[in-house]
């Protein structure tokens, strides 16, 4: 029997405000327990909520980039449920009316083709707090520094079918958010959540079979287990005459494995109702346009520049542009060197390896684009050659800090004077009679030695073009 | 409307109010009266006219992003019934 | 003394016949006399009071009172007060000491008025006869075995009383106009968003307006003066520029155009009241005004819209007595669960608990579009039943309540009944619409109002009419013998 998968994602994003979404409380994370909570986020009685301008303007931006309908009108509501976290007894969120209605996003796969995936819709609420679940006494501690910090809930219709589409998706979004600066989308802190819709039914089905929602994954890595781990639970259960169950499903990274959520509500209902506290958003077309106008240059168009304007390959194109600091520092980088092709081999390849070899991000590489381009110039300018610039970028990566001086100290300037080259030549084929006999006699292989040899005795600093051209001159001269 | 001793239950489950089983039926009853009382409105064709969710039709006032408050937990925390290391503390919750 | 208007005792103070401090400490010894039998104070401020009392003589002395400086005045318990036990008539608040003001309390304590206490009210504002309050039933003073009224009994009680010269209430479907009526005086529900929530605990936010209760229509107008305008920590506060409500108050009356509705003069009013009401008319017309009959054909139908809204919002509102921050917590819970049923089910008294299933019923799956968004699409048509009469007349005047105060105990045991107690007051709520109620006559030694209604932010006007209507009877001057 063969079986599609069928998954949609809800992705709460953290807005990266200063204040919260309805008070001015701070959203820094890691303070003191509720110290970063207002009686408004108390909710104490009386406290009314005033909705901080940046998240809309967030939140648009965000539609924007995603092609989506930005609600001229959006309207809050609140969702009641009871729960530690939630200090007002409700959520205000948004329902029917939200800021951000029907978008897309292209992702690419791994056949190289591109998968239009469609954005039900992104919506602003409130998060919760946090319950801790440590124990005092027998009972939790409440935390609510997080109760109030915006976040935008990002719905994806169900077009992903594989658990690796998924993750691409969801790269992608990473990826949109940071250019747009809106969100850390620090996943590991919680500022990226997602939740995953996972159903399966029968190849060429057009029912959907029944879901289950896989409740805060937090990383690339783990969405893509937890999701193939769901599927194949599902196959299996269905396989076996079972069925599946409509539930909210936890995923335990530890046992990769998903497991059911008793202790939500059978059948919650959350009687939603327009947020008295709070009138409609009314946005016109001019608030639209000058959010648009501050746009930052988005993935997509910059990856299109890379090709057109660097003569990149689409991929390293792709790889620089996923992220938006990459591609910033290789933009810096090529601007010192002036060589496009070379500056994205040493990113995508030397500098992308050592950052994941020591689990960096780009912003925390310990080389700095001021630092590689500098070296990349020396490449270009033939002050070093390309073999040796790789001891001046580990040396770099060691910590060193000055590209010229590492050369200087290390003895790594490329030999260029034609005279000492010449002098080499002539040693070596002075030292080696047998093998220029062969070279002579039409086994050109041989010529490979030739250069090894005065690569050696030079400490690889000889000119590399240069060194070739006198060798077959002086080997075809005798 | 007339609400059973279910009903009651439900609603009360809903809203997290416990309500004494001997109660349940004196609940139930003057619940159904007001319900009763509402349902005068079901007589009245209203499928041409738009809900009102508030007296004036205005845009949101919206505020600028800035931090407005400062740390005053241990005031806040003088009122609360329970708290520990500046937690509010509850009967365990489980996942 | 103390029975003068805001207006009188300012002048007073302004002529150094006595001092702040002098008539705060005489308010304070009226209610450490009276209060008991009244029980219109849940608590009195006394020491806060004189120290607020000597700041408002240093501040006239040195020349920059307002009208308000030194006028002792009652907050009602659901308006925030900072330090001060803030209890909005329920167990559930019983040991709640407000961490910060209301914004009507502050704009009031910057005019230089003085707090003497925070007054009685029915649990969260819900209740008609001020009988619902965890503290105990308030007792009018023109018949202690009558309710004064409600929501805001107790701050009504007490300016009848004399235990202060003016007090907040707040009106949701008629908490602040129909106790007016009860207790003879003067009482304002401004327009929706003229006066900011903040700091007001929250029975329906769509519903619910802060307003004065004073002897007379002058006293209103400076009480308004000092609490209305914008407030950026309510959303819904309106941006308006500052407007004198005593600018207007002595404006002639003629040429201005009364409705009456044609639903509320009928056979179901007590001819004594109509009888009261027409003389009122009658002394309208000497001053130039005109009258015509209006339709306001959707008013039946406030009630029942207004006991899904309200409830519906207050179902909500009141999610946040939970027993974890503030408020209320139910000994040794067994569990979460148990925490919040019983911590509300102990902290809620009857009406509240009933009020809040009603709402989460009217809200749940399945009945949300017959009861909510029903009455949202009702709460039009009565908007556009005013705003049709607005067409045609400059303001609309009516019957406030059916009938003069009842006793305690006589509506308290049928919900139903007590509701359409406010069937001429719901209907402005659910609109917006500035009304007031202001004494009209007197029944059986027992005061009884009339109400004008205008379009939204009518106020200055309804004040007019109100102060022209006053200068020209004596209603609002009798007072009660307690």
């Amino acid at each position: 029997m063969s079986w599609e998968t069928v998954i949609g994602l809800e992705v709460h994003v953290q807005l990266a405000t200063n204040s919260k979404l309805f008070s001015g409380s701070a959203t820094a994370f890691g303070a003191e327990p509720n110290t970063q909570a207002s009686i408004y986020d108390l909710a104490l009685p009386g406290t009314l909520p005033v909705m901080n301008e940046e998240v809309l303007r967030m939140a648009v931006s965000f539609g924007l980039a995603v092609d989506a309908e930005i609600g001229k009108r959006s309207v809050f509501d609140r969702k009641n449920y009871f729960y530690p976290d939630l200090p007002k007894g409700y959520q205000i969120t948004q329902l029917e009316f939200p800021t951000v209605g029907r978008g897309s996003l292209k992702i690419q796969l791994e056949n190289g083709s591109e998968k239009t995936i469609g954005i039900t819709r992104a919506h602003i609420e409130e998060d919760a707090g946090k319950s801790l679940h440590e124990d005092f006494q027998g009972m939790s501690g409440i935390d609510l520094n997080r109760a109030g910090t915006p976040l935008l809930e990002i719905v994806s219709d169900p077009d992903l079918r594989n658990a690796k589409e998924a993750v691409a998706y969801l790269k992608k979004l990473h990826s949109i958010i940071l250019y747009l600066g809106i969100s850390d989308g620090n996943m590991s802190q919680g500022s990226m959540r997602c939740d995953a819709n996972v159903s399966v039914r029968k190849k060429g089905a057009t029912e959907f079979g029944t879901r289950t929602e896989i409740k805060n994954v937090n990383s690339f890595k783990f969405v893509e287990k937890a999701i193939n781990y769901e599927v194949q639970r599902q196959i299996e259960l269905i396989e076996d005459g079972g069925r599946v169950v409509q539930e909210t499903r936890l995923y335990d990274s530890d046992k990769d494995e998903t497991r059911s959520m008793r202790s939500k509500e059978v059948a919650n209902d959350y009687r939603y109702f327009p947020e008295p506290d709070l009138l409609p958003v009314i946005i016109d077309d001019e608030y639209i346009a000058a959010v648009r106008a501050t746009l930052p240059e988005l993935p997509a168009a910059r990856c299109a520049r890379f090709v057109s304007g660097y003569a990149l390959s689409a991929y390293d194109a792709d790889v620089l542009t996923s992220d938006r600091a990459m591609a910033d520092y290789f933009e810096a980088v090529v601007t010192l060197c002036g060589d496009a092709k070379l500056s994205a081999n040493w990113v995508t390849v030397d500098l992308l390896g050592l950052l994941n070899k020591s689990d960096l991000s780009i912003s925390e590489s310990p080389i700095k684009p001021e630092q590689l381009g500098t070296m990349i110039a020396r490449i270009k300018d033939n002050t070093i050659s390309g073999k040796l610039a790789k001891t001046v970028f580990e040396a770099l990566a060691d910590g060193e800090t000055n590209v010229d001086q590492i050369i200087e100290s290390r003895g790594l300037k490329q030999v260029t004077d034609s005279g000492a080259i010449e002098k080499l030549v002539d040693d070596v084929i002075a030292a080696n009679p047998d093998q220029v006999a062969q070279y002579r006699a039409g086994k050109d292989a041989v010529f490979g030695f030739f250069v090894g040899q005065a690569m050696k005795i030079s400490k690889g600093k000889a000119n590399p073009a240069q060194l070739n051209e006198l060798l077959r001159n002086k080997l075809k001269a005798d | 409307m007339a609400l059973d001793k279910n009903d009651v239950e439900k609603i009360a489950h809903l809203a997290r109010l416990q309500i004494n089983d001997t109660d349940i039926t004196e609940v139930a009853q003057r619940i159904s009266n007001i319900l009763g009382m509402i349902d005068q409105m079901q007589s009245v064709d209203t499928s041409a006219v738009s809900a009102m969710a508030h007296p004036f039709d205005a845009g949101q006032r919206l505020r600028a992003d800035q931090v407005t408050e400062r740390n005053q937990r241990d005031y806040y925390q003088t009122i609360a019934p329970a708290t520990q290391d500046g937690l509010y503390l509850v009967p365990r919750v489980i996942e | 003394m103390l029975s003068k208007t805001v207006a009188e005792l300012a002048g007073a103070l302004t002529r150094k016949e006595v001092s702040a401090r002098e008539l705060t400490q005489a308010y304070l010894d009226r209610i450490h006399q009276l209060n008991p039998a009244l029980n219109a104070y849940v608590t009195i401020t006394a020491e806060q009071a004189l120290a607020q009392a000597d700041a408002a003589d240093a501040r006239r002395a040195q020349g920059n009172a307002g009208p308000l400086t030194g006028i002792p005045i009652a907050h009602k318990d659901i308006f925030c007060t900072r330090g001060v036990l803030t209890a909005c008539g329920s167990h559930m608040l019983h040991n709640f000491i407000a961490p910060y003001d209301a914004c009507v309390v502050e704009r009031l304590e910057q005019a230089g008025a003085i707090m003497l206490g925070k007054t009685n009210m029915d649990e969260f504002a819900m209740g008609s006869s001020n009988e619902t309050s965890w503290f105990g039933p308030v007792r009018n003073p023109w018949d202690q075995a009558r309710v004064p009224g409600g929501s805001s009994g107790g701050s009504a009680a007490a300016v009848a009383a004399s235990l202060c010269a003016m007090a907040t209430g707040t009106d949701t479907g008629g908490s602040i106009r129909q106790p007016a009526s009860f207790c003879g005086l003067t009482g304002l529900k401004p327009t929706y968003g003229r006066v900011s929530r903040w700091g007001m605990i929250a029975f329906a936010s769509s519903l619910d307006q802060a307003g004065p209760l004073t002897h007379s229509a002058e006293d209103a107008a400076l009480m308004m003066n000092a609490i209305a305008g914008t407030d950026l920590r309510d959303s819904t506060c309106l941006e308006l520029p500052f407007e004198d409500f005593t600018a207007q108050l002595n404006q002639p009356l003629s040429g201005l155009r009364i409705g009456l509705p044609r639903e509320h003069f009928t056979k179901d009013l007590n001819p004594a009241v109509q009888a009261i009401l027409q003389e009122a008319i009658r002394q309208l017309e000497l001053l130039g005004a005109t009258f015509k009959e209006v339709t306001l054909p959707n008013n039946y139908l406030s009630v029942p819209a207004y006991y899904v809204i309200a409830p519906a919002e207050a179902s909500a509102n009141l999610s946040r007595f939970d027993g974890v921050r503030f408020g209320y917590r139910c000994a040794n819970p067994a569990n979460l669960d148990d925490l919040y049923k019983r911590s509300r089910g102990e902290g809620f008294g009857d009406e509240v608990k009933r009020r809040i299933m009603v709402g989460t019923y009217a809200l749940s799956a399945g009945y949300y579009d017959a009861y909510y968004i029903k009455a949202q699409k009702i709460r039009r048509l009565i908007k556009q039943d005013f705003d049709l009469a607005f067409n045609e007349v400059d303001l609309i005047l009516g019957p406030t309540s059916p009938h003069t105060a009842f006793k305690l105990g006589e509506k308290v045991s049928d919900p139903v009944t007590m509701y359409l107690e406010d069937i001429y007051t719901i209907a402005v709520n659910l609109a917006g619409l500035p009304g007031m109620s202001l004494p009209a006559g007197m029944l059986n030694g027992l005061p009884i109002g009339m109400q004008l209604v205008g379009p939204s932010l009518s106020e200055s006007r309804l004040l007019n009419v109100a102060h022209q209507f006053q200068k020209n009877t004596d209603w609002h001057t009798q007072r009660p013998e307690v």
